[in-house]
């Protein structure tokens, strides 16, 4: 066939935005970085954080070129390998991991250091495309859901333990594509409301005022709904549920979670003030992103960036330097092309032929979105600190290739939609 | 419906944290401000205070460098504490709490760690600086006092506290500030200007460039060199013949209003107030609330003037035309002036004009005087009150406006006074008579005393007294340049000064007092004073007054002495009056015997009466820690002197 060659069919809006964000990723990370930087240093001086990011970059072109030219069906085909290899490599961790700041995520390779959890979310979505597209697999089936859920939680209970629960949250996205695949509405509805008692008992910090308006809520919608409809039993037995549920979020709150987790919530709910011990980090990237204004201060210029107020800001942090030097602008610029990303994925996911290249594609959005909200939701001061990183935009080889990778084999996947295998 | 799940996800998601960053960066201001104090560090350039000079040039005040410890706790890391200890002469305990305290204040910030070493201890230090990470240097300019004698002249500087921060936008937290004396006063001439830089800095407060190069930033304007109208030596003089004795001096050039000394005493050396030891002396000062040592004698001590009134009273009735200077009034050892009410007068008696008067101080002559004054007019009310104006043409009763930064109005009772305090009662004259004599109702200040002796001086009229003469830069305030004439018709002075200058003659109250060569005029004065003990009113012993100027043409200082408790005007305040004199005029004393009395003599006894025995170990307990103080003053000095030398020796080696 005439248009079989990948460069032809590949979907090269993704590819404009992937360069897109790789390049502005780099561009802040210089920006950020040069508070520790003396003055003449050159751009490409690779003892320096853009240096190895620049590094980091051009180490994926060939990355990318292998994982085009490798035949799609491979990556069903080993899926499972692959998987596999992805736990075997997390195990080890335990065995020969480095240690640094309390994590123990990666391999050290010399002075070169390698962090397996980000390949391993390509991995188990590849695993998990790989079981949905059996067409014997039903979600509505509970063995079916069970086997599922062994999926995504053999890499959860490997990555905690490092601990590195930022990674570890980003498997619950993979819900969301279940329930794309069928998985019943009420496990998301369930999680959902788990969520909103939690972040409600925490705020109010008296789990009888939630059982309180959970009883009202109950009452009115006993007596609303049609006679028939009226079981009171089942309403017991969710406020007796809820109640548990309550009291038990109050428990582990204060009981089982150690004090820098209940710091790090207790910021988000207001109700700490130290802005020079625990609320340092947020409080300082609100003041970089506010005092941005609606133009940002100038490429170079964010007296917050330079003056390195803001910790982790080359990783985790990165946005900031959006919000400061490009302002309100730079940060709609970014945010849209993210989503236009997302959104663009899952358009193409939707588009495939295969269920199993439709799931992976999810699966990739999933991931994509979940890094993305996740990131800036905590740099912008709405959501618990925690460590995830902001894809192609974050200084850090495994993560660009991580995602390099997550990225690209769904492109090669969508690539070769016209080639019937 | 499933399909639409994740993109709706999306939107909304973004949707969301957009409109977060859209309240952080165009909504919510506070962000930039906050940026602004995170990322720009305001730097201070302080200049130095301006010198002070007394009116013969001689340096009073200089600076010195002082060094204040400051620390960073985050940066403090391994150091060897023992060392650091040893070296600063602190205890373990002590460096334990300061750098907890500094920790709470910021881990980040720096603080003030130790404040204010000399040269020695900071030279100490500094070789050693680089072991002990997280501590730097922070110089600023303390005072140097070039004399140990002036004290209430200069005041002292010291922190701003809150108030002031709140109430004058240029201090800072931290800033020096003058207090008291001419350091108050003259604050804002003796400060100067400082500059200010903007300089961007770090997370760890490194500086890493100038903001906007510096276009913000202003230069420091050097503080302006004060020339005094004191003279140092007589200050000094002063200040010795008060040791030992409670009271003031107030000398006066008569010509210009230009105060030559202002004595207090007790008095101290201002290095007190100077160093590490600041707060704990000055505690110390402040809680001998008997003695008071702070407590400005001169400008805020309201006496009853006693017997140096009768000038006025004299000069009044000359004016009113109630007696010429041949009226006689017949003195009988005392004066009835109503029933069983008698006044004893010291006078060798019979008939007294007013020379006689004067120079015997005579009683019953100035309150027949005041008598027919008061009664000169039907309504008693209205003469009362021209005799205030009198009195009050002559700066008395009121601030008068000199640039010390305290004072007392004194007191001038008019017709008010008297209709409130007499309700209902047709007084007169004789009523109010021990106003004639200066024991009535009437206070004032030594530096008032010393203005109406200038007055008496120049015949009718005075310059506001002041004691700055010289601001570089600039010229003294118009209201010291400006010639105040009192109701006084100039005629009638120079019979009273005749008076006043026979008062050092025989029969003279201050006979003997006198120094050849000198036409001195002057007047005793004996005052008594009560103090409320219980709610009982106990008499104790007299002050001792004397007022005078000299010479008797063409006076160069007018001078007011008050030694309290000093039992007579010529036992105490007339010798040291006339030492004072002729140390400034001739420069030199031939009245030898008396200022080995003077100098000598003590009213010790008579004041450790005034604290409750309890107190009296207390008092002791106190002098004692002053004189350690500044003993140790002393011994810093004289090291700080050394090293001086030894550096200079060095120096001088390198570079033969």
């Amino acid at each position: 066939m005439r248009n079989q060659s990948v460069t032809n069919n590949i979907d090269w809006i993704s590819i404009v935005i992937y360069i897109a964000l790789v390049v502005m990723g780099w561009l802040n990370i210089y920006s950020s970085s040069l508070s520790t930087v003396s003055e003449d240093a050159s751009i490409f001086d690779f003892t320096q954080i853009y240096g190895k990011q620049f590094l980091f970059i051009i180490f994926s072109i060939p990355i990318i070129f292998v994982v085009l030219s490798v035949e799609a069906k491979f990556y069903e085909k080993y899926s499972i390998i692959i998987f596999a290899v992805a736990l075997l490599s997390l195990i080890g961790l335990f065995l020969f991991g480095k240690t640094i700041a309390g994590q123990r995520c990666w391999y050290a390779i010399g002075s070169f250091t390698l962090q397996p959890s980000e390949f391993a979310k390509a991995a188990t979505s590849l695993a998990l495309a790989k079981y949905l597209s059996d067409v014997q697999v039903n979600l509505k089936d509970v063995n079916r859901q069970i086997q599922v859920l062994i999926i995504i939680f053999l890499p959860v209970m490997l990555i905690l333990p490092q601990p590195d629960p930022g990674s570890a949250l980003i498997y619950s996205v993979f819900f969301i594509v279940l329930y794309r695949e069928g998985l019943p509405g009420w496990y998301l509805l369930t999680g959902f409301i788990a969520i909103i008692l939690f972040v409600l008992t925490l705020a109010t910090n008296n789990p009888y005022i939630v059982i309180g308006i959970t009883a009202l809520v109950l009452i009115i919608n006993y007596f609303r709904s049609r006679l028939v409809d009226r079981n009171i039993i089942a309403s017991a037995i969710l406020l007796i549920v809820i109640t548990a549920f309550s009291f038990s979020v109050n428990f582990v709150f204060n009981n089982v979670f150690k004090q820098h987790h209940r710091d790090r919530f207790n910021i988000l709910l207001g109700k700490e003030v130290d802005m020079k011990g625990v609320g340092y980090n947020t409080n300082q990237s609100e003041i970089a992103i506010g005092s941005g204004g609606f133009f940002g201060k100038g490429y170079l210029e964010g007296t917050q960036t330079k003056g390195g107020f803001v910790p982790e800001q080359h990783t985790d942090y990165i946005f900031t330097t959006v919000g400061e030097e490009w302002g309100f602008l730079g940060s709609i610029f970014v945010i849209g092309l993210f989503v236009g990303l997302i959104l663009r994925v899952i358009y193409l996911a939707e588009r495939q032929k295969t269920k199993f290249s439709r799931v992976y594609g999810y699966c990739v959005a999933g991931i994509l979105f979940i890094h993305f909200f996740v990131n800036i939701a905590m740099v912008v001061g709405v959501f618990p600190t925690i460590g995830v990183p902001l894809p192609f935009f974050s200084y850090g080889g495994s993560g660009l290739w991580g995602f390099t990778i997550l990225l690209f084999i769904f492109l090669k996947m969508d690539a070769n939609k016209v080639n019937e295998w | 419906m499933r399909k639409a799940l994740l993109p709706s996800v999306v939107i909304i998601a973004a949707s969301l944290l957009l409109l977060r960053i859209f309240y952080l960066q165009v909504i919510d201001d506070s962000f930039k401000l906050k940026s602004e104090n995170n990322a720009i560090k305001i730097k201070y350039d302080y200049p130095e205070r301006g010198y002070v000079y007394d009116r013969n040039g001689k340096l009073l005040i200089a600076n010195q460098p002082s060094y204040d410890i400051m620390v960073v706790p985050k940066d403090v890391k391994n150091i060897d504490t023992l060392e650091f200890c040893s070296l600063l002469d602190i205890s373990k305990e002590f460096f334990i709490k300061k750098i907890n305290k500094a920790k709470v204040y910021s881990p980040m910030l720096p603080s003030v760690f130790l404040p204010q070493l000399n040269k020695l201890e900071y030279a100490a230090f500094q070789e050693k600086i680089r072991k002990f990470g997280g501590f730097y240097i922070q110089k600023r300019s303390l005072r140097d006092y070039q004399v140990d004698y002036g004290a209430n002249v200069f005041g002292f500087i010291t922190q701003v506290n809150e108030n002031i921060v709140k109430k004058n936008p240029y201090y800072i937290g931290g800033d020096l500030i003058g207090k008291q004396g001419i350091e108050q006063s003259y604050e804002e001439f003796l400060r100067g200007q400082k500059g200010v830089k903007y300089i961007l800095r770090d997370k760890f407060n490194r500086e890493i460039g100038s903001y906007k190069e510096g276009k913000y930033d202003t230069i420091s304007k050097q503080g302006s060199d004060l020339t005094l109208t004191i003279d140092g030596e007589l200050q000094k003089y002063g200040e010795e013949l008060m040791i030992n004795k409670w009271g003031g001096i107030v000398a006066i050039e008569p010509k210009t209003g230009e105060i030559l000394a202002l004595v207090s005493a007790p008095s101290f050396n201002p290095a007190l107030l100077v160093g590490r030891q600041r707060s704990k002396n000055y505690t110390l000062l402040h809680n001998d609330s008997i003695a008071k040592p702070l407590y400005d004698r001169g400008l805020l001590a309201e006496y009853t003037p006693g017997s140096p009134f009768k000038i006025l009273t004299g000069l009044i009735a000359l004016q009113e035309g109630v007696v010429t200077d041949s009226t006689r009034f017949s003195c009988h050892r005392g004066f009835s002036y109503a029933r069983g009410r008698f006044m004893k007068c010291h006078c060798s008696g019979g008939a007294v004009q007013l020379h006689r008067g004067i120079y015997q101080s005579c009683n019953t002559y100035f309150s027949n005087c005041y008598i027919k004054l008061i009664n000169k007019y039907k309504d008693h009310s209205y003469a009362v009150d021209r005799w205030a104006d009198h009195l009050k043409s002559f700066g008395l009763g009121a601030f008068m406006g000199y640039d010390l930064p305290i004072g007392k109005k004194g007191n001038i009772p008019t017709s008010k006074t008297y209709n409130r305090v007499y309700n209902g009662w047709n007084w007169d004259g004789k009523t109010i008579v021990s106003n004639a004599i200066g024991q009535g109702e009437v206070l004032m200040t030594p530096i008032q005393l010393a203005n109406f002796m200038a007055t008496v001086a120049n015949r009718g009229y005075y310059y506001t007294p002041h004691i700055v003469k010289r601001i570089k830069g600039n010229i003294i305030d118009k209201k010291y340049r400006t010639k105040h004439t009192t109701t006084i018709d100039r005629k009638y002075f120079e019979p009273i000064i005749t008076g006043m200058n026979a008062v050092y003659g025989p029969g003279g109250t201050a006979s003997g007092l006198g120094v050849a060569g000198i036409e001195i005029c002057g007047k005793t004065g004996t005052a008594e004073n009560y103090l409320k003990v219980n709610g009982k009113r106990v008499k104790l012993q007299d002050h001792s007054i004397f007022v005078a100027f000299a010479p008797r043409d063409n006076p160069k200082i007018a001078i007011a002495v008050f030694v309290e408790n000093g039992y007579w005007g010529k036992r105490w305040a007339g010798p040291i009056t006339t030492l004072m004199i002729e140390k400034y005029l001739n420069k030199k004393i031939t009245k030898v015997d008396f200022e080995k009395r003077m100098l000598t003599g003590s009213l010790k006894a008579q004041y450790d009466k005034l604290y409750p025995k309890k107190h009296q170990d207390s008092i002791s307990l106190i002098n004692n820690r002053i004189k350690d103080s500044l003993a140790k003053i002393k011994r810093t000095r004289d090291s700080i002197n050394g090293v001086l030398k030894k550096e200079i020796k060095i120096d001088t080696l390198q570079n033969p």
